[in-house]
């Protein structure tokens, strides 16, 4: 990773270095010689610098075909009249800075996008505002990319006729930072990429994911926020993804949470705060996958296992008033849950070394009753349904006899 | 009405049983604050604490009361006061005073310990309310037992089987029922159900607060509505007005017609 950010810095600085010293400057205003885009980037040389000033431009799509850079000063406003996508790059090299973007058309057929991004190499998107958007930032077949500081905003419905805020298929090494998704269908989605990085990005209210993995890996995502999504994040088909730092928000709904892992292998997740979703993390076909540090605060289910999951380690993760802290939905168990912290543990510690010395179990029967019958959750917290639970613990009956957590600590992880 | 509220009220708050049960929401309130250190999950203790218990002592101590005030009530009667007067006079004192004593009980150390700075302070103040209406409502229950039966063992023979009952019984036929019936729809029929049973109900409008994320989970429409608006708040504490008005208007009929 951090030879590829060299690789990127390094790219950057030549081409700059390069633009200033042998490239000339275009500049577009409504009273200038130049006056729209699509004229100056006919006129411009390879390497160029395209100086954009603010105004209203709409001109349909733009095509770059070119290694250009399109500078925007003080936000110009490209527009699209809702009729098609924008700006096309299928040329390496191309920067796209300071540019609002907006009201892309809507297509069951075509992937309109505000920028549109194929075929190309080292290119760069920074600082632009993609607003009505169908597809905010479409990059494909593409390479050592980075998208940073945009807003992508749209007014999603539904989800057949909304599109991604950024949507990547076939490319590799990009890196996604500090950019803001809202209202969209997914916020951040992958197709076939690897070797990529999502980190500081904020997703807000999108109708499907937050984040989308299908068929990537290798990738990670760090330090990211996903408030109130379908979805937090869904990682499917995918191995050796890391996922650090992240925070899942108030994603309520009957088939929302947090993190969505479905058919994953290898993964790391570290250090990630779950707060108030419906299903903290839900969990089906997933193999060697280590939860370390994590803290579970208030969700409906901390963490949903539906099957077909083996090896997967919970270790040193915070419970805190979950209504359901784990729950299973068979009687085998293949994965370890130890040294974790649960707000629902009654034990004792006699030798005050921290850990309890009685187990503790933490799929409680009633969480099987609510499996079989749903409508049963209004029962929840009831006094008969402790003394059900109770029952239960003293002789699991329905519930994984193995699945303990042996060494439950008494005081909450740091 | 307000003179025989008082009386019964002043008689109460004297007595050694309304500072002992006030007592008691003050050191359990102060432990489990001191225990917890977190406001949050007190109030989830506290919850399960209330649901069961302000029910049991509004049923025991409505029955105590109104067999003790026997021949307080036969003095009164022989004045010249209308009849509903004193009962309804008598169940306010009583009522009052356990709800004064819930509230200052639970009010002080979750006071002293910060609740006006914490984001908890709305559902505190609904527990404190959901236990409040459980005490009025468990004590006319109590006051329609004590009325009607002059036996003292059958009286709190059924006062406490109706706490039984309401707390912990229905509950599990509840349960049974929708194991039972689970290939037909239910979501009617629990919301139903559920809006039959004070405690069940005051359990519901808690929850509304401390477990909305869990009970969106469940993908029926009429639940969503229900909890996801704020249809299911006020549904609830209009039923429990409901309950609430229900035995007392029963007060008033038996004391009319009984015989002393």
């Amino acid at each position: 990773m951090k030879q590829f950010f060299i690789v990127l810095v390094l790219t950057y600085g030549f081409l700059s270095e390069f633009s200033n010293a042998y490239a000339n400057t275009i500049e577009v205003c409504e009273t200038c010689k130049i006056s729209t885009i699509t004229e100056a980037i006919a006129t411009a040389n390879k390497g160029d610098t395209i100086l954009i000033n603010s105004g209203f431009y709409q001109e349909g799509e733009i095509i770059i075909d070119k290694p250009l850079v399109l500078l925007g000063i003080n936000k110009p406003i490209i527009d699209g009249n809702s009729k098609a996508g924008i700006l096309i790059a299928s040329a390496d090299s191309v920067v796209i800075n300071g540019l609002i973007v907006q009201n892309i058309g809507v297509s069951y057929i075509q992937e309109y996008a505000a920028i549109h991004i194929s075929n190309s190499k080292y290119f760069t998107i920074e600082n632009n505002e993609l607003r009505e958007v169908f597809f905010g930032i479409l990059v494909e077949k593409s390479h050592y990319g980075l998208i940073n500081n945009n807003q992508v905003s749209s007014n999603a419905v539904n989800e057949v006729s909304s599109g991604n805020g950024i949507h990547m298929w076939h490319s590799s090494n990009i890196i996604i930072t500090n950019n803001h998704l809202s209202q969209l269908r997914d916020g951040i989605y992958f197709e076939f990429v690897t070797d990529s990085h999502v980190a500081n990005n904020i997703s807000i209210n999108n109708l499907r994911y937050g984040l989308h993995f299908m068929f990537s890996n290798n990738d990670s995502y760090y330090n990211n926020q996903f408030i109130n999504n379908g979805a937090g994040v869904a990682v499917m088909f995918s191995k050796f993804i890391e996922m650090k730092r992240n925070r899942f928000y108030k994603n309520w709904g009957s088939a929302s949470f947090g993190l969505l892992l479905k058919e994953i292998n290898d993964a790391e997740i570290e250090d990630n705060i779950f707060e108030e979703n419906t299903i903290g993390i839900n969990i089906e076909g997933s193999t060697r996958i280590n939860y370390k540090n994590n803290n579970f605060i208030r969700n409906g289910w901390a963490i949903k296992i539906r099957g077909g999951c083996y090896a997967n380690i919970f270790d040193h993760n915070n419970f805190i008033d979950n209504s359901f802290d784990i729950s299973y939905n068979s009687k085998m168990n293949d994965n370890s849950f130890d040294n974790n912290y649960w707000s629902d543990y009654t034990g004792y510690d006699l030798d005050k070394d921290g850990i309890g010395d009685v187990p503790y179990r933490p799929v409680k029967l009633f969480s099987y009753i609510v499996n079989q019958t749903p409508e049963t959750i209004i029962l929840l917290r009831s006094l008969f349904i402790d003394i059900l639970n109770f029952s239960e613990k003293v002789s699991p009956v329905f519930t994984p006899d193995n699945l303990v957590d042996a060494t439950p600590k008494m005081k909450k992880i740091q | 009405m307000f003179k025989i509220l008082q009386y019964s009220f002043y008689d109460l708050v004297r007595s050694r049983w309304s500072y002992v049960y006030f007592a008691f929401y003050l050191v359990l309130g102060f432990a489990l604050l001191f225990l917890n250190s977190s406001v949050s999950k007190s109030v989830i203790t506290l919850m399960n604490i209330i649901i069961v218990l302000t029910p049991m002592i509004g049923t025991i101590f409505g029955v105590m009361y109104f067999y003790s005030a026997r021949e307080f009530t036969e003095l009164l009667l022989a004045q010249p006061i209308k009849r509903s007067t004193i009962f309804l006079g008598q169940y306010l004192g009583v009522a009052l005073s356990l709800t004064l004593s819930l509230v200052l009980g639970l009010g002080v150390p979750f006071m002293v310990y910060g609740v006006f700075q914490s984001s908890e302070i709305w559902n505190f103040g609904l527990l404190l309310i959901s236990g409040s209406f459980l005490t009025f409502i468990f004590v006319a229950i109590a006051s329609n037992i004590a009325l009607k039966h002059e036996n003292k063992i059958k009286g709190f023979g059924y006062a406490i089987f109706i706490w039984l009952f309401m707390a912990v019984i229905y509950d599990g036929l509840f349960l049974i029922s929708l194991v039972v019936f689970n290939d037909y729809p239910l979501d009617k029929f629990s919301l139903i159900v559920t809006m039959l049973n004070p405690i069940d109900l005051s359990r519901i409008l808690i929850l509304l607060k401390l477990d909305i994320s869990a009970l969106l989970g469940y993908t029926g429409a009429v639940f969503q509505k229900f909890f996801g608006t704020n249809t299911g708040m006020f549904a609830s504490i209009g039923v429990l007005l409901i309950w609430t008005g229900i035995p007392v208007y029963f007060i008033n009929r038996i004391s009319a017609k009984k015989d002393f």
